[in-house]
This record gives C-alpha cells, structure tokens and sequence, in this order.
C-alpha cells in the first residue's frame, strides 16, 4: 500500500487512451466503472480537444457485479463497433475490472466482430501510465506492422501522442529538421496515425524515438521484426540536436555537415553574451520523466553554465539512464513517484532554480524558488497557443527563455544588491520571481535542512547581519557558513563567522 | 441500451436510461467536503486510478498538503486480505504522525477496495481504539456504488450515528454549504428569533451538533437521502421544503424552516422580505441574458431538477431535457409539480443515444460535465460546466443572481467574443 497524494502519472489504461486518442480510426473499449470517466476530462480540459477521446466504458455498477458484467462488456463493445465505425478496436480492463476478471481479451474475440481486436493487459496495481502507453503501442505494433520496401533516408517518427507534453510542436520541429537533412518522414505514429498506416511502418529505413517511455519498446520490437535501427540522442538543446543530427545523418546515409555548419539555434549566443554572466554557477534541480531530465541537467549544466545539484525521476522503466547521467555529474539520481520526496530533496539542495513538473512548479512556489517546467503530468498551460517545441534548434530557444524568464535578471539582481540599503529596498519588491513576493518562510525553510544544523546556532548580530543580505541568495548563504561551521566544529555562528565563510566561499 | 417510459409520481414520464455514464464517482465529493470539516482527514482506500481521479478533479486547486490522499492498493495487497489490513494501519499510522492535527479520518473506499471486500468498518474500528483523540470512520465514495454529489451524502451519513444524543428543539440545516450562505441563514433566523439553528457538518469534528427527538431537519440539498434515512433513524424529523436556489426557493426553504420552528408568517416576512426582494430585483439582469432560452441537463449532480425549476421559474428559461443520475422523488416532492410538462425527465444515462438527443435538440445551453463541454462547444452549442455549480455558494437569497450569473455567463461570453 502506497500513501499518495499526488501522483506523477495516471494508472496504465490512461496511457492506453492517449494511444486511442492520439490515433485516428481506433476505438478503445474499456471495461470500467462510471468514475474512472473522468479521464475523457484530461483530453477535453487540459489538452483542449475538441472531440471526445474515443473511449466507450462499460460503466458497470454494483447491482452488476452480482449478474452478467461480461454481457454488459459485450453489449458495449458492439454497440460501439456500430456507432464509431472504427478500423479497429482496442479492449481492455480498468482497475476495478481487472479484478473480476471477466477477461475483456477472449470476449471480444469471441464476439465475432469484422475488425480486428486488439486485447490490453495492462496490470493496474503494478504499473502505471507511461508503461501504459508503451505497452498499448507495441501490441498494436505487433498486431499490424507488416514488411515493407524499406526506401533509404526514411523514417518514421515514433512516440508522440495525445497529452503528451510539447508533443505536437515536437513533430513539427523534427520533421523540418529531418526534411532539411534530405529524410522523408514515411509515417509519425500512434499521433494521426491509423492502425492501417502501422501496417506500412516497414517502409521506412529506420525509426526516430522521441520519447523513450513511450516508443522504446515498440522500437526495440520493430528492430528485432523489420530490422529497423532506431535513434537513441534526444534532440533537446544544442548539443542533443546536434548528436541526433549525426545519428540520424549515419543511418540514413545523408552528410549531416551542412545543417552542423549551420547556427541553428540562439542558444549558443545567448548564452555567451555577457548579459548571461549571471547565470553562471546557478545551482539548479531537475526532475521529471527521464528523457526530459536527463536532456535538461546536460542543457543545463553544458549550454546554460549552471551547476546541476540534483537530478531525479519518477519513471522508474528508465532509472538506469537516470542514475548514469546523475553519476556523471557527481549526484546520486532521485528515483521516486512521491512528491513529498522530491519536496524534500529540493529544500535540503536549496536550489536556485527548479526545473520539473507541475508538482515542482508547486513545491518550488512554496519554497520561494524560480521553477520553469519541462516535463509531465501536464497542465492546461503545458499547451500553448503559440509554437514551443522543447526539441530540435527551436526548442533549444525555448529552453533558454522559459528557463531564464523565472530568474530575476542578472542586472537587476546586481542593483538589488547595490540599492539594499535603501530604504524603498524592501525583501518584498515585486521581482520577477512571481507575481506575489515569497513568503518569508520559503525563502529561508523553515525546517532546517540537516539535523546536524541543530546543533548550530546563530548570534543575534549574525542572524541580523544575515538579513541584509538579498533574500534570494539568503538561502545559500546560510547553508555556505552553516557547512563553514561544521567543519570547523563551530556552535556559535558570529558575524565574524559569516564573513569568514564568505571569504572561504569566493575564494 | 435499455429504455423505459415511465409514469413519474405527477404522472409525467420519465425516462430510464441504461448505458453508458458520464459522471464522477463519489470519491469526487472529497475535493468539497475536506474544506468543509477542517480538521478532518479522507483516505481514500483504493488505486491509482482513484487517486488520479481526485487530482483531475482538484484540478488547479494544489494544497501545500492537502487533507485528502489516496492509500493505493499493489498488487501485494491483493494477495491477502490480511495483509491489506495491517498495510492499512501501517499506513494510517504514518499518516498521522506526519499529520497530528487531523481529529477525525474517513476511511473511503472505492471500487478495488470493495470488490476485494477489504472490510472498512472493521479497519475504522481497530484504528479508532488505537489512536485515541482521532475519531475514524469510513464510508463508501465508490463509482459502483455512489455518483458524484452521493460521496456526501455517504460522509454525512457516516456522521450521524456519531452525533451525540439530545432531544431539545433544533432547527438543523443538512448539507455542506458556504460559510457565507450559513452566516446569512444564521441572520436571518436570528431575526426571526430562532437560536437553536445547527449545520450538518459543522466546521470542525469537535462541533457536530447534537440530534433527537426535537430536531427538524431542512435538506438543504437534493442528493442527501441516506444522510436523511439516518437522521429519521434517530428521530428527527423531515421538514419538506423546495431546495434553496433562486428566490423562491430560498424563501419557501427559509419558511419551511421557520414554521417548523413555530414561527409565524408576519415574523418571518419581516425577518426575509427583505432578503427576497433583493434577490428578485438582482435576478433581472440575468433574465435579460436567459429569457426564453432552451437548456438541457445531462446528468452530473443531482441539483438539475431543482435548478430546472429556478431556469424556468425565475429567468424564463425553457427546459428540453432534465437528466439526473438519480431521481428521489420523496424528497423532490415540492420540486417535481413546479417543473414546465413540455420538460423530458430523464434518469440514469445513456449518453451516446443523449448526446444524439441534444445534437437533435440543438438548445441554447447545455449543462454538462467537463468531459462533453469542449466537444459540445466545437459543434457549436454553448456549455455550462456542471462542476462549477457544486463549488460555488449557488444557495440562498444572496446568492440567488450569482446562480444565474454562472448560467449568463457562457452567453455574455459568446457576444462579446469576435474570434
Ligand atoms: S470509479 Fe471506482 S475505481 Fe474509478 S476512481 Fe471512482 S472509486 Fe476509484
């Protein structure tokens, strides 16, 4: 049993439906009750679609537990085969169905309906959504992808679908840059795909994985079944386009030199320019699914000159990627579906920005750090109306605007810093750290990070003298001549001890 | 799929519908009940799925902590049932020892967790003896069992048996409201000199009132039969009256009250006149907006029947279809004659075969959960979120224009709109 409060990702059958509704011309009928409904409200609310997903739930009650839920299945089932007139159907049990077995799989097959059925055993209490998704898309896979002429410099875009985050501007973004490559994109799938069209998949020389949670294993089959290599770079930020441009360039037998001539993305410039000298050193932390959090601690760290000071996931499929990446930086990866890990994790790194989901965008108001988003669970704002791919050059700008946005610029930081003792200078002048200004408690949690800390404490005048520094580096100053402390079995922090430690610190 | 006309008790027909639902659970009731009572705590006994649907629903509305979470059933726990109740108390353990303010727990369950038979009941008791200064109950918000607003009514009636014995004369209120609408009640009774007015719930576990033979009860929602059974079951008294939406409705509920209470109709037009006519005048404006507009009801609440008759009564809408999930008809006695006849009364849900309906209908406005309304709106047919009318203090005389405004406000978007 696993306390939750929130919850990173949905149970394996809404993964299921952002296949079905990702795709076109494929139904999915759902043995359920009426609650787990609600799911139709993510699709229409959050990804603002403008059709119901294409889902029939069996909806059946206690009264027929007792009685013939299979023949309600059946019912639906061909009830929705009339009214939807799909290619095909996918079938499968919710939660609750999964426990009165009534084996969706075998009654449908015994229905005897004229398109084919696709059954979905997705284990509701031990997996969850994104495995979902990529189990649905590989059974599908498996039921339709067929030989084919493989024609050279052709691929197929696998992973994108129906709530998915910056999926749609993915596609667009990857598939000029692939068309400026001289690749044709033979077919993107399970988005506007057909189940049809999965039958013509093997016409393509190889596959493009965007998202590795979702596409892995069904990239892994088509490799085995059709010989299809696949991509393993995930083209976010500069250098992760440009290692999938030469990954892609290889297997397609292209010369990758003139679009690497090219200077793509602003990213690079940007950054360089000195009025990003500020950014230098920002300790920042990343969480989300492992594609997005791996990708964003190497923009960070290599394009952006922060210092990555945790790395963390909740997809625990791709722990492995998570944990060599986290190596690599020194760190010990986060691997956890609880927020309130993850909460904690942030308020001991004291971070000066977050990069993570909405649940850190959350955490990260409370704790009165920036946080830019860049991964699931989505959001009604994860959809914007404007282009913002987070892949390819384009995402590669976006990536250095929505992240820079939340940090209060460097020179306005710098005048703070200058104009403090003023008295206009208040710790709550509008910045662009929110709208409202922080609440003291997050700005200094108010839980003391390590238990060891408690044994510290601090003089009157030092604590005093600690206020007049700016709010947003009061955090990190603290912890610095805390750890100061320790090591030199220090109890009492004076204002000497302060400075010393900011001596030791800017050395 | 199956389909029925049937004589209704004012011999209109109602149709019975079986099919496909498009309603919450009534696990859902948790995202209102846990601001109500304060220091209460719900745990939700059951999966991912439940604890995702409670997230979908909370929607934006993300708590420092919140006093809701989800216990969530592995594949372990399924098992063996034992098992399940020492994970439980394991966890419930946890739980409130990261949480000592909570004063009372709801052990919810949910459709895992009563196809399993994990026994709730018995959980709730062992924990109760084992964590003294924390009372735990357990009701059911299960999508097998209850829809939506239901999940109330299955806390409430958890409560009751809790209440303590007491047969002096009480006004009770029934149902979770807004601060705002009790503090106006509490006025308003206050001037017609009733003292002896309680809420179910109260603010806080340590406050419920006391219940017997002298209290009359008033509902002041229509999804509250159980919570009412009980009440009846200890010998309170049912005080019939219309539901407290619109002008009319909050008078005739106030008066219900009032006369129960012995209070005669000179004082009580002396203490609301007032009040209603207040309410009449602020209703003008959105009548203007909603007069003669057609408006259909899927099934969501409960509340459609009577915000169908406030519609049709007091802003001169026209109801084409009714739907409500459940259709109580003793405690809709009041409501059901006042509805107009060329009104279709549906119950239960088919929604495909609705949806066909509506489409065919082609009303101004369509009421409806957050699933159908962006679909219903690319076709063309303006939408009003069903959810929004439980979350929003929509009871009384003051708030009378606000209900209508919610109504209004698809419309005025629509004119202002150039896109
Ligand atoms: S319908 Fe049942 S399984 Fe689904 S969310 Fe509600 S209680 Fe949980």
């Amino acid at each position: 049993m696993q306390l939750t409060l929130w919850t990173y990702e949905g149970p394996p059958h809404v993964g299921a439906m952002r296949i079905a509704t990702g795709m076109e011309g494929l139904h999915y009928v759902l043995h359920a009750p009426q609650g787990d409904t609600y799911a139709d409200l993510l699709f229409t609310m959050i990804e603002r679609r403008d059709r119901r997903p294409p889902v029939t739930y069996t909806t059946f009650q206690a009264r027929d537990l007792g009685g013939d839920t299979a023949e309600l299945f059946k019912r639906a089932l061909r009830d929705a085969a009339e009214r939807f007139r799909p290619e095909a159907v996918i079938v499968g049990a919710s939660c609750t169905a999964e426990l009165i077995q009534d084996d969706p799989g075998g009654l449908a097959e015994s229905s005897g309906l004229d398109i084919p059925v696709v059954p979905l055993e997705l284990p509701s209490y031990s997996k969850k959504e994104n495995w979902g998704a990529a189990e649905t898309f590989y059974q599908l896979l498996r039921r339709f992808a067929a030989k084919g002429e493989a024609r050279p410099a052709t691929c197929n875009i696998l992973g994108p679908t129906a709530l998915g985050f910056r999926h749609r501007d993915d596609v667009t973004e990857i598939t000029r840059l692939l068309g400026r490559l001289g690749v044709t994109v033979n077919l993107v799938a399970p988005m506007g795909a057909r189940p049809a069209d999965l039958a013509r998949i093997g016409d393509a020389a190889f596959n493009v994985v965007l998202y590795p949670e979702i596409a892995g294993q069904a990239a892994a089959f088509l490799q085995r079944r059709l010989g299809q290599p696949f991509t393993r770079s995930i083209p976010i930020g500069v250098g992760g386009t440009r290692d999938f441009i030469a990954e892609v360039a290889a297997l397609a037998g292209v010369d990758p030199a003139p679009l690497l001539a090219e200077e793509g993305s602003r990213l690079p410039w940007y950054s360089r320019s000195v009025d990003s000298t500020y950014l230098t050193g920002k300790r920042v932390f990343v969480f989300g699914d492992a594609t997005h959090a791996v990708a964003a601690a190497r923009v960070a760290r290599e394009e952006m000159g922060f210092e990555v000071v945790g790395l963390g996931s909740y997809s625990r499929e791709q722990a492995r990627e998570v944990r060599e990446a986290a190596k690599a930086l020194g760190l010990e990866a986060l691997i956890t579906d609880d927020y309130l890990a993850v909460e904690q994790a942030i308020a001991e790194a004291q971070p000066e920005l977050v990069l993570g989901t909405q649940m850190e965008r959350h955490t990260a108001k409370r704790l009165g750090i920036p946080c830019a988003v860049i991964s699931a669970p989505v959001h009604v704002q994860d959809f914007p109306a404007r282009y913002s791919p987070q892949m390819g050059f384009e995402g590669a700008n976006v990536l250095f605007d929505t992240w820079v946005h939340p940090l209060m610029m460097g020179l306005e930081e710098h005048l703070i810093g200058m104009f403090r003792e003023d008295s206009e200078f208040t710790d709550t002048a509008p910045s662009h750290l929110g709208h409202a200004a922080p609440v003291p408690r997050a700005a200094e949690p108010a839980t003391p990070p390590a238990p060891a800390s408690l044994a510290l404490s601090w003089s009157a005048e030092a604590e005093a003298e600690l206020k007049k520094i700016p709010f947003f580096v009061r955090g990190k100053a603290r912890r610095n001549t805390e750890s100061f402390a320790r090591e030199r079995g220090l109890s009492t922090i004076t204002v000497e001890t302060l400075y010393d430690a900011k001596a030791h610190f800017s050395r | 799929m199956s389909l029925a006309l049937e004589a209704g008790c004012e011999a209109r027909p109602v149709l019975r519908e079986r099919g496909q639902r498009e309603v919450f659970c009534g696990l859902t009731g948790i995202v209102w009940m846990h601001r109500k009572i304060r220091d209460a705590f719900f745990l939700v006994v059951g999966s991912r799925t439940c604890a995702h649907l409670l997230q979908s629903a909370a929607g934006v509305m993300i708590f420092a902590e919140p006093r809701f979470a989800t216990a969530i059933l592995e594949e372990r726990d399924l098992a063996g049932l034992a098992d399940a109740q020492e994970e439980l108390d394991r966890t419930v353990a946890r739980l409130l020892e990261r949480r000592p303010d909570i004063r009372l727990l709801f052990l919810v369950g949910s459709c895992p967790s009563e196809v399993i038979k994990l026994d709730l009941a018995k959980a709730a008791q062992r924990l109760d003896a084992r964590f003294p200064g924390v009372r735990v109950l357990n009701y059911s918000g299960s999508g097998i069992e209850t829809t939506f607003t239901q999940g109330e009514d299955a806390c409430l009636a958890a409560l009751v048996p809790e209440l303590p014995p007491g047969d002096a004369a009480q006004l009770l209120i029934v149902g979770a409201l807004a601060e705002v609408v009790e503090d106006q009640w509490r006025r308003l009774f206050a001037a017609m000199g009733v003292r002896d007015l309680a809420f179910l719930p109260a603010r806080r576990a340590g406050e419920m009132p006391a219940i017997g033979a002298g209290t009359r009860f008033l509902l002041a929602q229509p999804f509250l039969a159980e919570t009412a059974r009980l009440l009846e079951s200890r010998g309170a008294r049912h005080v019939p009256a219309l539901f407290p939406l619109g002008a009319e409705g909050s008078t005739d509920f106030l008066r219900a009250g009032a006369q129960a209470m012995g209070v005669g109709e000179a004082r009580f037009r002396a203490a609301t006149a007032l009040a209603e006519a207040r309410a009449k005048a602020a209703l003008e404006g959105a009548r203007a907006r909603l007069e003669g507009r057609r408006v259909f009801f899927f099934p969501d609440s409960q509340l459609e029947v009577p915000m169908a008759r406030f519609l049709a009564r007091e802003c001169g809408m026209e109801p084409v279809e009714i739907g409500t999930p459940y259709l109580h008809r003793a405690h809709l006695a009041r409501e059901l004659p006042l509805l107009p006849a060329s009104a279709l009364l549906s119950e239960g849900q088919d929604v495909e075969r609705q949806l066909d309906r509506c489409l065919s209908a082609r009303p101004d406005l369509v009421v409806c959960g957050l699933g159908l309304a962006n679909p219903l709106e690319r076709q063309g047919i303006t939408t009003k979120w069903s959810i929004e009318l439980v979350f929003t203090p929509v009871q009384g005389h003051d708030q009378a224009a606000d209900l209508a405004g919610l109504y209004a406000r698809p419309f005025a978007r629509r004119e202002r709109l150039r896109v």
